[in-house]
């Protein structure tokens, strides 16, 4: 299983793009490992992890159909 | 010319919408918005709210117009290098308007003028360009029930929002610390001076937060409550995020206009503050939010007891083996005098880098204990 995650912010320069793809991970705490392990200058950036447009604070779990982001915080103005 | 008698022209264009009209413009001459930060986003935003005919904008800004400020702040020109930006910005503002109230502000937002100043205005703008002072603006606004129009940028992104306002009566809102509870390090976000802006997406962001002051001040279309969108200029691309409050944020946020006055946003966000050590005061209203863990590092046996607060307790010496993950953000270390927990903390900033912010409380415990029976 593969799921989708679209990046935002810094986290694009990282990863060179706006979507990664992270194969065999069945909730958001496996998730963040798994990125973390294929991009480790992640694990430096705060962001916060949506999972179907809703912002989420525990382990939740996930399939190839949960449409997930991570977006950190912005300061500019 | 008398501009009294021009009101009717001034805003014919939008009076003659339907389900905008003398109502809604009437709503907005009666208005007070309060715009934080007259940079990028506020420069925008000022300009649309002002030529709507908003009654009342209060705009502060303690900065000065740089050359480098002009690729995006277009109320200014090279004339207004130096020049207070807040009070530039009124004079060419009431030209563009002089039938409406603009005050300027040449002064810091801090925690001793929010609360006063929040409370004279019906909508609060968050045009600044750092996260102390939007840490403070969602605090100040949650305390005095203000709603806030959020924007910000980086590089090529944006993020709008309105925070604080509920769609229907007696429903929680939802605010920032919401979305983002604790401040990011320093090192875990892009220095905006450092990783840039495109000059127009700004533009674009502050125009949005105008939209949206207009359509809450009228009750116009579906406002951006509860909802985040972010905008990327270079595809054009939107993603909406839904925003549901959370229960552990109203314990980062001080409780009451009191602590709120003696809250360190500038410490809390990393820019200041002597390294690693805090003082009760600091300690008080940290050890009370959700992320944060507090360790006593001294031997089992070691007296006073403290059963005042929730803490773990782990003797320095077992500490860097025994303690190796945390779901805390935060990490507060108290001994008898503040000796061992500032060794703790250089133990455990050895251990967890910059993932975690690592404190001790100075004077230790004894200190503490003698400020809470004084």
């Amino acid at each position: 299983m593969q799921v989708e995650v679209i990046l935002f912010g810094q986290l694009t320069d990282i990863a060179r793009g706006g979507k990664i793809l992270i194969g065999d991970v069945a909730d958001t705490d496996e998730l963040v490992k798994a990125i973390e392990q294929q991009y480790p200058a992640m694990a430096g950036v705060k962001y916060i992890i949506a999972a179907d447009k809703k912002v989420i604070s525990t382990n939740t779990p996930i399939n190839e159909k949960t449409e997930l982001a991570l977006l950190p915080p912005f300061s500019g103005g | 010319m008398k501009i009294d008698n021009n009101i009717y022209e001034r805003y014919s264009r939008q009076l003659i919408l339907k389900g905008f009209g003398e109502t809604a413009q009437q709503k907005l001459l009666q208005a007070k918005v309060l715009v934080v930060g007259a940079g990028g986003l506020g420069c925008a935003c000022l300009q649309y709210l002002v030529a709507a005919g908003v009654g009342t904008v209060g705009i502060m800004d303690d900065d000065k117009v740089a050359l480098h400020n002009l690729h995006r702040q277009v109320l200014y020109t090279v004339n207004d290098i130096g020049l207070s930006k807040a009070e530039r910005a009124a004079a060419v503002l009431r030209q563009l308007n002089p039938a409406i109230n603009i005050k300027a502000f040449n002064e810091r937002l801090a925690v001793g003028n929010a609360i006063s100043l929040f409370a004279e205005y019906d909508i609060i703008i968050d045009g600044t360009d750092n996260f102390s002072s939007r840490y403070m603006i969602n605090d100040a606004c949650v305390l005095t029930g203000k709603p806030l129009i959020y924007g910000a940028v980086s590089k090529f992104e944006g993020q709008v929002a309105i925070f604080n306002c509920s769609i229907n009566a007696g429903e929680q809102p939802v605010n920032y610390r919401d979305l983002f509870p604790q401040p990011p390090t320093a090192d875990e976000v892009d220095n905006c001076a450092e990783a840039g802006v495109l000059g127009v997406l700004p533009g674009i962001i502050g125009t949005m937060q105008a939209n949206e002051t207009i359509k809450l001040l009228t009750g116009i279309g579906t406002g951006l409550v509860n909802r985040l969108i972010t905008f990327n200029a270079l595809n054009n691309q939107l993603y909406e995020l839904q925003l549901t409050p959370q229960k552990e944020t109203r314990n980062l946020i001080p409780a009451d206009f009191a602590a709120f006055e003696k809250t360190d946003y500038d410490w809390l966000c990393g820019i200041s503050g002597s390294g690693v050590e805090i003082n009760t005061d600091v300690f008080d209203s940290l050890r009370k939010q959700a992320a944060v863990v507090v360790i006593d590092v001294r031997e089992y046996d070691e007296k006073p007891v403290v059963d005042e607060f929730a803490h773990l307790r782990i003797p320095l010496a077992k500490l860097v083996n025994e303690f190796t993950n945390t779901e805390k953000d935060i990490i507060i270390l108290f001994c008898q005098t503040g000796k061992r927990s500032a060794a703790a903390a250089a133990s455990l900033e050895a251990v967890f880098g910059d993932t975690k912010k690592i404190f001790s409380l100075a004077g230790g415990i004894l200190n503490w204990k003698r400020k809470q029976s004084a």
